[in-house]
């Protein structure tokens, strides 16, 4: 049976690796199955997760009734499906949105604006007082100007009050730069992470089912 | 399906079975060998690169087998990276040392499958570190198949024969919890309950007959949490939630994607310490000395690279040489204004 699931397993995977050539139907056969598999996985966990463990056990194990109350909403978001009373379906869904965003608010300010300001408003140099302004080392400083300046000019470049002219358009060019450095710094961290997918099925292909691999 | 393609097809199937019945034993190429490999692949970069410049572009198929060539062939390569540990994966190991045998480390894990090859070293190194600092590891998931990622990491790690020996024992010195929906309304709710969320382990067990969680109530009985993250929820929701309400101390291994990301969240000290991508596990293995698939990954990913930056300087090459013969080529301006309207 393993050596089956292996075979079955290279047998999709080079499925999908044929894409690269050009569309063919053993790539779509392996897509289609992909996404059904996928599809009925969800099904199941959403079903034994929350409707069985969580709402059916929670009332008739630990008579938590409260759970009724996300059951009727969930009851009604299904309504969507019903055309003359789909209405219905924006209730729990006014509900959700209500919810996530209040919850959302507080941790995003919280962790992504407050915390990160405050760890923006550093000081250059040393701030221990009755120390020379160089105690730091040379790359701490430079880290430090290179945070303060782009996080000043990348601001500088979002703000559209005043037109870009002049030194402040100069500063906005900078911002512009820094943005597009960290976009760069992004990409590249995105093109290990695909080929990492790729060693990771190719470790698969030539170690596990070929056995070609030490 | 042509005639060409069937023949494809054929000639994969040939020699998936030749290579899957034929060979009985690893290929190993020797240093030389493997030198002699990767002076040729240069040699064909440059003849791609002097065809390129004379104006003969190569199709993205060229681009595909070359990145399929760098990643594969380094597999069978005796050849040996240097990795030196960055800070941000140096703090965590740190932070993992500083902690007192018998310290309970929660380790979280929100990934499935397709992000293994990059998190599953982490994940491997993580525990066998934690197994040989004699810490206890409470194991829990807030993707579906992460509790199973955890169980492939816990039998890799008991494969090493110092972590063997000190015969450890299910619900004394680990325990699974499993998978727990709702994101990171978990992670809240076991800032005050963990048992609310997990009123059995992976295997059914109820909570209060494991002995390493009994008395754990919520994140103050617990002096570490390792996040291993491939989107959400993931270390974002676990800062947000965990670090920022109920000051856990927080370490993080997460895909490449989603790493640029959580550098904010180790500068202002939300996170200990940060594994970012594959790199991260090769470096995070450098540090535990612990070698494993993240390091032997890493020669394969650094050929990868190279072939990347060498096509994006052909394809650059290319670009900027057809735009000077655009320009040569281009007919007189006076000659294309003979429309109508025109003057």
């Amino acid at each position: 049976m393993e050596v089956f699931g292996l075979w079955l397993a290279a047998f999709f995977t080079l499925g999908i690796i044929s894409f690269l050539y050009k569309d063919n139907p053993w790539y779509k056969f392996s897509e289609a199955v992909f996404i059904g598999i996928s599809a009925g996985y969800w099904f199941v966990v959403s079903f034994w997760d929350n409707l069985y463990a969580k709402f059916y056990l929670g009332v008739t194990a630990n008579d938590d009734y409260m759970l009724f109350v996300g059951a009727v909403l969930g009851a009604m978001m299904i309504l969507r499906l019903a055309p003359n009373i789909g209405w219905i379906s924006r209730w729990p869904l006014a509900f959700v949105v209500g919810a996530i965003s209040g919850f959302y608010l507080m941790n995003y300010f919280s962790s992504n604006v407050m915390k990160q300001v405050q760890n923006s408003v550093i000081p250059l140099f040393s701030a221990d007082y009755g120390q020379s302004m160089f105690t730091e080392s040379f790359g701490t400083i430079a880290g430090k100007i290179v945070i303060a300046a782009g996080t000043f000019t990348g601001l500088i470049y979002f703000f559209f009050s005043k037109e870009h002219k002049g030194a402040f358009g100069g500063a906005a060019k900078v911002g512009i730069w820094v943005i597009m450095i960290t976009f760069g710094a992004s990409f590249g961290y995105t093109v290990m992470s695909r080929m990492s997918l790729l060693i990771g099925r190719m470790d698969f292909l030539f170690g596990q089912w070929l056995g070609m691999i030490k | 399906m042509n005639k060409k393609e069937l023949v494809a097809v054929i000639i994969i199937v040939a020699l998936s079975l030749i290579f899957y019945f034929g060979i009985k034993q690893p290929i190993v190429f020797s240093s030389t060998v493997s030198y002699i490999i990767t002076a040729l692949i240069g040699l064909v970069l440059l003849y791609i690169f002097i065809r390129t410049v004379g104006g003969k572009i190569f199709g993205r198929r060229t681009v595909f087998l070359f990145v399929g060539i760098a990643v594969v062939l380094p597999f069978f390569m005796t050849i040996k990276q240097p990795i030196k540990s960055s800070p941000e994966v140096k703090s965590l190991y740190d932070a993992v040392l500083a902690l007192k045998p018998d310290s309970k480390v929660l380790v979280s894990f929100d990934y499935d499958p397709p992000s293994a090859p990059e998190l599953q070293p982490m994940a491997e190194s993580f525990f066998m570190l934690c197994f040989e600092r004699d810490l206890k590891l409470i194991i829990m998931g807030l993707w579906p198949q992460g509790p199973q990622q955890a169980e492939m990491a816990l039998q890799r790690a008991f494969l090493e024969p110092d972590i063997a020996a000190k015969n450890l024992k299910y619900g004394v010195d680990y325990v699974n919890l499993g998978f727990q929906t709702g994101n990171e309304f978990v992670i809240q709710r076991m800032g005050s309950s963990f048992k609310s969320m997990f009123q059995t382990d992976y295997y059914g067990t109820p909570y209060d007959d494991i002995p390493l969680i009994r008395n754990v109530t919520n994140f103050s009985n617990i002096d570490f949490v390792f996040n291993l993250s491939a989107g959400y929820p993931g270390t974002v929701e676990w800062v947000q939630v965990a670090v920022d309400r109920y000051g856990v101390k927080l370490g993080a291994g997460n895909t490449a994607v989603q790493a640029p990301q959580m550098y904010p969240y180790l500068r202002a000290g939300q996170l200990v310490g940060l594994l970012g991508g594959l790199n991260g596990a090769a470096e995070f293995e450098k540090a535990t000395n612990i070698i494993g698939k993240g390091t032997k990954f890493m020669v394969s990913q650094s050929f990868a690279h190279v072939i990347v930056i060498a096509f994006i300087i052909i394809g650059n090459a290319a670009y900027f040489l057809g735009e000077k013969r655009r320009e040569e080529n281009k007919p007189n301006q006076t000659g294309m204004n003979n429309q109508p309207g025109a003057n």
